[in-house]
């Protein structure tokens, strides 16, 4: 397990110093220049701007020192927001990012678990039909539509009700979380409730199911330990990458409610060349997801125990 | 797959069914114990904001949100227009715009501009935040902090007209050697490279704003990244900076003038540019201020809601590539596009947003002439669409270029609502009218602005803001030496008028060398003139008072007030 687990580690290292070569060979080629702004600058000022940021010297060079700094867990300083450290915007940003994304993950899986379950109960009945027409719906609508959607429904409900029911945008507080989470979580539980159901489907034609209710167990025990149980092992392994996704794809979402997470950061660095900030968050991002992939595969081996770490 | 479980089924569908249930309920319950825990979490962290009404008569609040956050407030770097606005309210240089955009003493109570020189004489009540006199000093460290080379300020250019400025940022000087002295604490002086008619014009401008040396040297290379971070002069304070999330402003009582101040606090607890979002939040009553765009303008026409309109300075534009080698640097292939080119049409009947002027000269309306508006002294060449001589031009060109047919042109563009409007609809009226072929290049803003840069286009969607309040900013736009001239036009005749308007002190002269200019620009179509742009935005009716401009703090709150309704 220890072994395993450390292989794991230094696989994954190797992985994110992977990513961070492959976004800084990507970043100096895409065409466009980190430092052109709106006003041209004269020759000798541009010569200044890139005497500062260290883009005078060869590529190679500024990869090495890239490396290096890295190494120190220094990710320098913003060219767009110039005083700010990536650190620094890391740190202050990504912790909302997370409780955003923390609370659609959980309202995900749930929501995707119950959900998917009571699909595969009530199969081709009323409730199962209703449901998976909402899960194509939740699947096939963007997220940019449920956040304008969710936000505009906020207006009219607070307009109804004569009193501020829940804040329109903003954050800071209970309140400020509840929309954005949901509408964040809405497609991933879409996906996660589809998967539940088909899981769940083949779970209860399984053999083991079988014998349980020949062995006359009781319906809560066969259902909880042998048909939940089991069915929801392929949601746990889309999970690790889930919750990536969720917590970087949060940049609509912060945009249309005015939380200040870094999807908005991560985005606009792109747009930008912001090239402090784009190796930052891509390999601060890239160390997360290979984080939680590894994270599952642990979870995965303590749920399932057919499954042996080794 | 079968039917398996029907036999004993709805026994087990329903117990199954309430253990779903029960399951529901406890994930419901964890799911609000967890946002409880978060909440808290972020309390600590973030800021907990957004729910006050969007103003407050009782404590003199009005809440507002921001379009973006200011990448940093130190004013010798800054260059966007988020932070110059902030900057307008909690700092102040030696000159200020009034309420009715007027040049009134700031931190100066009087000066004397000669051809050669500039005195400020600094009033004595001037204070910063740590209740320390604001010198001259702190602004003789500010400016030569703008023109060191190691600051890498985009905005040294506008300390130009000051002597020695332009060899000490190329490295040729040292910052000592500025032309500019603090001769006592209360007089600074200012030595031009040449003389300058707009000087006192640019003192209100935000390069021009003094920092303390010592509390700059204090903050070890952060000045300017947090409210604490700086030191404050001007009407109100900075007293909370949440990145991304929140500012807040609050009057500033060591401020000189602090009786002319009626708001006391000004809190912006929302930073997003989603323009539905900041049109909920104002439907919601929690900000004072929301601006429209096309998307947003009929939903707050339903509303029956008051509509402000305002021009913010800026002009657009075709902008031609005159390299020698495209087709567009033909006189006559520019002179058929420009007769097909109905600028009314365009911003009536496509961009439909109210506020829009179509353009006629790259000189907009709001420019001072010698009295009156410039425009009124000077009006722009007379424009007609004539599609005949559109097209007698276009054979003319297609014999002088040696080409049967014309090629396609390629038109770049940024990739936004507006622009796709305004490219696609040129595309369509160019191939109607001319028969020629447009493909639209259509790059964000960087990649958009490398093409521009390296001439990769014949034509590309442009425009220009103000930096400072006098025509020159616009006038010299053309001038070969330009770097911001990047269809490269060039022609002695223009660039002869462009020095004529930059060296002399005469108003006259000066105003007739921008009305060469606007001719030239005209006859030789060196850009085909879009529209002027409109800003449109709805206010809460309680909150009166707020300045828009086009140079200088915009929008104005410092001047803002709330009456009852």
């Amino acid at each position: 397990m220890l072994a395993y687990t450390l292989k794991r580690l230094v696989q994954g290292v190797i992985t994110v110093w992977f990513i961070a070569t492959a976004t800084f060979i990507a970043m100096h080629n895409v065409p466009g220049d980190p430092l052109s702004n709106d006003k041209a600058v004269s020759p000798e000022i541009r010569k200044n701007l890139e005497e500062k940021y260290g883009l005078d010297k060869p590529v190679m060079e500024q990869y090495l020192i890239y490396m290096g700094n890295m190494l120190e867990g220094d990710f320098g300083i913003s060219f767009t927001q110039q005083n700010r450290r990536v650190n620094d915007i890391i740190r202050e940003h990504f912790p909302v990012s997370a409780i955003l994304g923390i609370l659609a993950i959980v309202f995900a899986a749930l929501g995707g678990i119950l959900w998917g379950a009571l699909t595969a109960l009530y199969r081709n009945k009323l409730p199962d039909v209703i449901i998976m027409f909402l899960v194509i719906l939740g699947i096939s609508v963007p997220s940019f539509v449920f956040a304008a959607l969710g936000q505009l429904t906020l207006v009219n409900v607070n307009a109804l009700l004569g009193f501020t029911l829940l804040p329109v945008a903003g954050w800071g507080s209970v309140g400020h979380m509840i929309v954005p989470s949901l509408v964040l979580g809405l497609g991933t539980m879409a996906f996660l409730t589809r998967l539940m159901r088909s899981s769940m489907l083949e779970v209860v034609t399984s053999d083991y199911v079988r014998t349980a209710r020949s062995k006359g167990l009781p319906p809560t025990r066969i259902f909880l330990k042998h048909q939940l149980r089991n069915a929801v092992l392929p949601v746990i392994t889309v999970l690790g990458p889930s919750i990536a996704a969720i917590t970087t794809g949060g940049f609509v979402v912060e945009l249309v409610f005015a939380i200040p997470g870094l999807g908005r950061y991560f985005v606009q660095a792109v747009q930008q060349l912001d090239y402090t900030v784009i190796m930052g968050t891509t390999v601060f991002y890239g160390a997360f997801l290979v984080f939680m992939v590894i994270l599952v595969d642990l979870i995965y081996g303590w749920v399932d125990p057919r499954v042996r770490l080794e | 797959m079968s039917e398996v479980i029907t036999d004993s089924g709805d026994s087990f569908t329903r117990s199954a069914g309430r253990q779903l249930l029960l399951l529901g309920l406890l994930g419901v319950a964890g799911f609000a114990l967890l946002m409880l825990v978060l909440g808290w979490l972020s309390g600590l962290t973030g800021s907990s904001s957004g729910s006050a009404d969007a103003v407050d008569a009782a404590t003199g609040t009005i809440t507002l949100s921001l379009s973006g956050e200011p990448p940093q407030l130190d004013s010798t770097r800054m260059t966007d227009q988020v932070s110059g606005h902030v900057m307008g309210h909690i700092m102040e240089g030696l000159l200020r715009y009034d309420a009715q955009n007027r040049l009134v003493p700031g931190v100066a109570e009087r000066w004397e501009i000669t051809p050669e020189d500039a005195i400020f004489h600094l009033r004595d009540n001037a204070r910063w935040s740590d209740g320390s006199a604001v010198t001259a000093a702190d602004f003789v460290f500010s400016w030569r902090r703008t023109v060191t080379p190691s600051t890498a300020s985009e905005y040294a250019f506008i300390m130009f007209p000051i002597k020695n400025a332009e060899a000490i940022s190329n490295g040729k000087l040292h910052p000592d050697q500025l032309g500019v002295r603090a001769v006592d604490p209360r007089t600074l002086e200012v030595t031009f490279e040449r003389p300058v008619s707009y000087f006192d014009k640019l003192m209100a401008f935000s390069t021009y704003l003094p920092i303390r040396e010592a509390f700059f040297n204090s903050r070890n290379g952060r000045y300017g990244a947090d409210a604490e971070d700086l030191l404050y002069n001007g009407p109100f304070t900075m007293t909370r900076w949440v990145h991304g999330a929140h500012i807040r402003f609050e009057k500033n009582e060591l401020y000189w003038d602090k009786d002319r101040i009626r708001l006391n606090v000004i809190d912006m607890p929302y930073i997003t540019s989603d323009s539905n979002a900041v049109l909920n939040l104002f439907k919601d009553g929690k900000i004072a201020v929301a601006g429209l765009d096309a998307e947003t303008l009929d939903n707050a026409l339903e509303q029956r809601w008051h509509l402000n309109r305002f021009n913010d300075g800026s002009v657009f534009f075709l902008e031609f590539n005159h390299r020698p080698e495209r087709l567009t640097h033909n006189l006559n292939l520019r002179k058929a596009l420009q007769l097909v080119t109905d600028p009314g049409e365009l911003v009536f009947k496509v961009m439909k947003l109210p506020g829009n002027l179509p353009g006629e000269s790259l000189f907009p309306v709001w420019l001072r002439g010698v009295d009156g508006p410039f425009r009124q002294e000077y009006p722009a060449p007379q424009h007609r669409v004539d599609f005949d001589a559109a097209r007698r031009h276009l054979e003319l060109a297609k014999q002088e270029l040696g080409l049967a047919e014309m090629p396609a042109l390629v038109m770049l563009t940024g990739d936004n609502p507006i622009s796709n409007k305004q490219s696609e609809y040129f595309q369509n009226v160019f191939k109607k009218t001319l028969g020629i072929d447009v493909k639209i290049d259509k790059q964000i803003f960087k990649q958009r602005l490398a093409k521009m840069t390296s001439g990769q286009f014949d034509m590309v969607m442009a425009g220009w803001g103000p930096d400072f309040d006098d025509p020159l900013t616009f006038g010299d736009l053309f001038s070969s030496w330009n770097a911001n001239n990047r269809g490269r036009y060039n022609n002695p005749e223009l660039d002869r008028q462009v020095r004529i308007a930059q060296a002399s002190l005469d108003p006259k002269t000066r105003m007739d060398a921008f009305a060469e200019i606007q001719r030239i620009i005209y006859e030789d179509a060196v850009i085909l003139t879009h529209y002027e742009r409109g800003v449109v935005y709805v206010r809460d009716p309680r909150l009166q008072g707020v300045v828009r401009r086009a140079v200088g703090t915009d929008p104005d709150y410092t001047n803002a007030s709330i009456v009852d309704s």
